[in-house]
């Protein structure tokens, strides 16, 4: 019930001793600014770094040879060896759960400027993609299109080329589509523009990079039957780690690999990382909240030790209300609203004070003006911080008004 | 006459430290309308009676009856319950609550019994004027003199309309005029038919009573009739 009267009372005697009621209810505002600012942050950072990854599919791994640490079948340890279209042939065949498989060719380039489109040209590296490598890790098109299944059945002298590459290449809102440029010393129709940037890269920039159909670099880059790397993806429902397992036990088996080598292949599991990212956050995100949570807790000790302190100063006043008729349960209600007041309007406006400056925060750091809400708290979370707020205040109140539940009228009235 | 206090043999003991009998067996009938007052030395057990009395304190044996109620183990909740309803209390040091104005210390005990702010305020105005404070209701306790402020605690002993009203040493604190004016009131207020009980060790106040219970060492040693002597000190007037 909303006892006009009775938060009047309250009023009263808080603001009676403004200073020491501010200071009190700074602590709480700071313990739930904390809280709230240190789970935006661990929010934002999580966003923006989810944010790299959001185009990759997850349940892919990435695998490209190595060296043997281990002797076997009468190879000596140390040995360079080569994954081969037959291994990828076999993979397809053979693992289950594989939903797709891209191989990648990533010839090595030592020339500068091997990239001429007239007048212009630039140092870039080339890579030989198939089509569905788009599947696993999509690109944002400026232009065109990314590689389809024609240019890799038909070997066509066509790329798809990064931002920087464009830049460099074209004049400032040029088309580039059907244009011609010279990589390596062949001419190839430009298709698509890619952005590139915010995903992961496995071989540099994809700003800087030249895609080209994998069977139109595998003849004219001389690479025989040569895979550099491949992607492969799990159907969905089937661990990427058990997919993993099977290829690697296919490549050690067709490459006389010691099945225990730990270093032959390597490997690249992003659902492993996003596994370990994603514990990374809640690590951060437990942290805000032992931190933040910390903060508040000595805020609110600050409430219930300073209400105990006022209560004892107020032991005379308690008295008189209690011989005038003051039941001791009206009393406690009394101090436990007071304590309550003090947490819950110190409390909101620290929620709100710490939701203003991640707002302001985004604002600052978002590209384009607009707040992008990167670094903010979920409204659960808000609502949660609400709630200890107002558990926290109730039970900051309680120690002081037993304190002054207890106190007998005659005690306090013989008190000079 | 109808009694409205009854004392059957009350004990006292307070067990801090050594144990201290400051009541033994208080045996004592109060009637209706009566002026009363309670003498002893310092250390007689006066406050402790008068604080059985207000039910601001237990007793050990014995039985108290107020207003044909027993007065015997009460919940602190009950007790509150009565003081507020039947018992208006006037002590040396006043006892005002010293951030509210006269008004809102007079219009407390009205609180409680959850009247309005606005009435209750109204309320407290019509007693303060009855005891010409008008023009310091909205005075705090620190702007006015002691004789003020008595007159402040006696306007918010009445307010609830009490059965009885008790007083610990009322003018100890006032200087010998004011005292004088103080205890003016009170029998103005008893003159209403007001039960009044003043506990002092003046005899000077005493004497203004119709009745001196004498105490020492926690036992009555006698009570006087001093109706004779008090009509014709002072002339009785209604307040009214
Ligand atoms: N709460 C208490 N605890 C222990 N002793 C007390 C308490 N209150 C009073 N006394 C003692 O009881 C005796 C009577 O006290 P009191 O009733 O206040 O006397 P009076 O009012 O006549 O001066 C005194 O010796 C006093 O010290
Ligand atoms: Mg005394």
């Amino acid at each position: 019930m909303f006892d006009l009267d009775r938060w009047n009372e309250i009023f009263i005697t808080i603001s009676r001793n403004k200073v020491r009621s501010i200071l009190t209810a700074f602590g709480v505002f700071w313990g739930i600014f904390m809280l709230v600012a240190l789970l935006g942050g661990g929010n934002g950072l999580e966003r923006s770094i989810s944010k790299n990854f959001s185009e990759l599919a997850t349940n892919s791994c990435f695998l490209w040879s190595g060296r043997t640490s281990e002797a076997y079948k009468g190879f000596r340890k140390g040995r360079r060896w080569q994954i081969n279209t037959h291994d990828i042939d076999v993979i397809k065949a053979t693992v289950k759960g594989l939903d797709e498989i891209s191989s990648m060719l990533m010839p090595w380039s030592a020339a500068t400027d091997n990239v001429v489109r007239g007048e212009k040209k630039g140092t870039f590296s080339a890579q030989g993609n198939y089509a569905n490598y788009d599947k696993i890790d999509k690109s944002t098109m400026m232009f065109g299109r990314y590689l389809n299944d024609m240019d890799i059945q038909e070997h066509r002298k066509v790329c798809m080329i990064g931002s920087r590459v464009y830049e460099v290449l074209f004049n400032r809102g040029e088309d580039p589509i059907g244009k011609d440029i010279r990589v390596d010393g062949v001419y190839y129709k430009v298709i698509g523009v890619g952005e590139g940037g915010d995903n992961m890269s496995f071989n540099g920039d994809k700003r800087e990079m030249i895609i080209i159909p994998f069977t139109t670099m595998q003849k004219l880059y001389n690479v025989g039957d040569r895979v550099d790397a491949f992607f492969a993806m799990a159907k969905s429902g089937v661990a990427v780690s058990e997919v993993q397992e099977q290829i690697e036990t296919i490549l050690k088996t067709n490459h006389s690999i010691a099945p225990n080598d730990k270093q032959a292949i390597n490997s690249f599991n992003l659902e492993e990382i996003f596994k370990q990212i994603g514990y990374l956050f809640l690590g951060v995100n437990v942290l805000a909240w032992i931190v933040g949570f910390g903060t508040l807790f000595a805020g609110i000790i600050g409430v219930s030790n300073i209400m105990m302190v006022t209560v004892r100063e107020r032991t005379q006043e308690i008295g008189i209300r209690r011989a005038l008729g003051a039941k001791p349960s009206t009393i406690m209600t009394q101090i436990m609203s007071e304590s309550f007041t003090i947490t819950a309007i110190a409390g909101f406006l620290g929620i709100s004070f710490g939701v203003l400056v991640l707002q302001m925060f985004d604002l600052a750091i978002s590209d384009d003006g607009g707040a992008t809400s990167v670094f903010q708290i979920s409204f659960f979370t808000a609502i949660a911080a609400a709630l200890i707020i107002i558990i926290l205040g109730t039970l900051a109140g309680l120690g002081p008004a037993f304190r002054a539940m207890k106190i007998k009228p005659i005690e306090a009235l013989s008190e000079e | 006459m109808s009694t409205i206090i009854k004392l059957k043999n009350i004990n006292k003991t307070y067990y801090n430290g050594a144990p201290l009998h400051v009541l033994k067996g208080i045996d004592l009938e109060i009637n209706r309308g009566e002026l009363v007052s309670i003498m002893g030395a310092s250390g007689s057990g006066k406050s402790t009676l008068l604080n059985i009395l207000g039910i601001l304190d237990n007793y050990d044996t014995g039985e108290y009856h107020l207003n044909n109620e027993l007065i015997k183990n009460l919940s602190e909740t009950q007790a509150a319950h009565f003081r507020n309803k039947l018992i208006g209390f006037i002590f040396q040091s006043f006892n005002l609550i010293s951030f509210k104005n006269a008004m809102e210390n007079v219009a407390l005990p009205l609180y409680y019994q959850k009247v309005s702010r606005k009435a209750r305020n109204k309320i407290a105005l019509e007693y303060l004027d009855k005891l010409g404070l008008k023009e310091w209701a909205h005075h705090m306790p620190n702007e006015l003199s002691g004789g003020q402020k008595q007159r402040v605690a006696i306007a918010r002993a009445l307010i609830s309309k009490p059965q009885i009203i008790l007083a610990d040493e009322p003018t100890g604190a006032l200087d010998s005029k004011t005292s004088a004016e103080v205890l003016e009131v009170l029998k103005k207020v008893n003159a209403t038919g007001m039960t009044m009980i003043i506990v002092t060790h003046e005899s000077g106040v005493a004497n203004m009573t119709n009745k001196i219970i004498r105490l020492k060492d926690g036992i009555i040693e006698k009570i006087e009739d001093n109706s004779e002597h008090n009509i014709s000190a002072f002339g009785i007037q209604n307040i009214k």
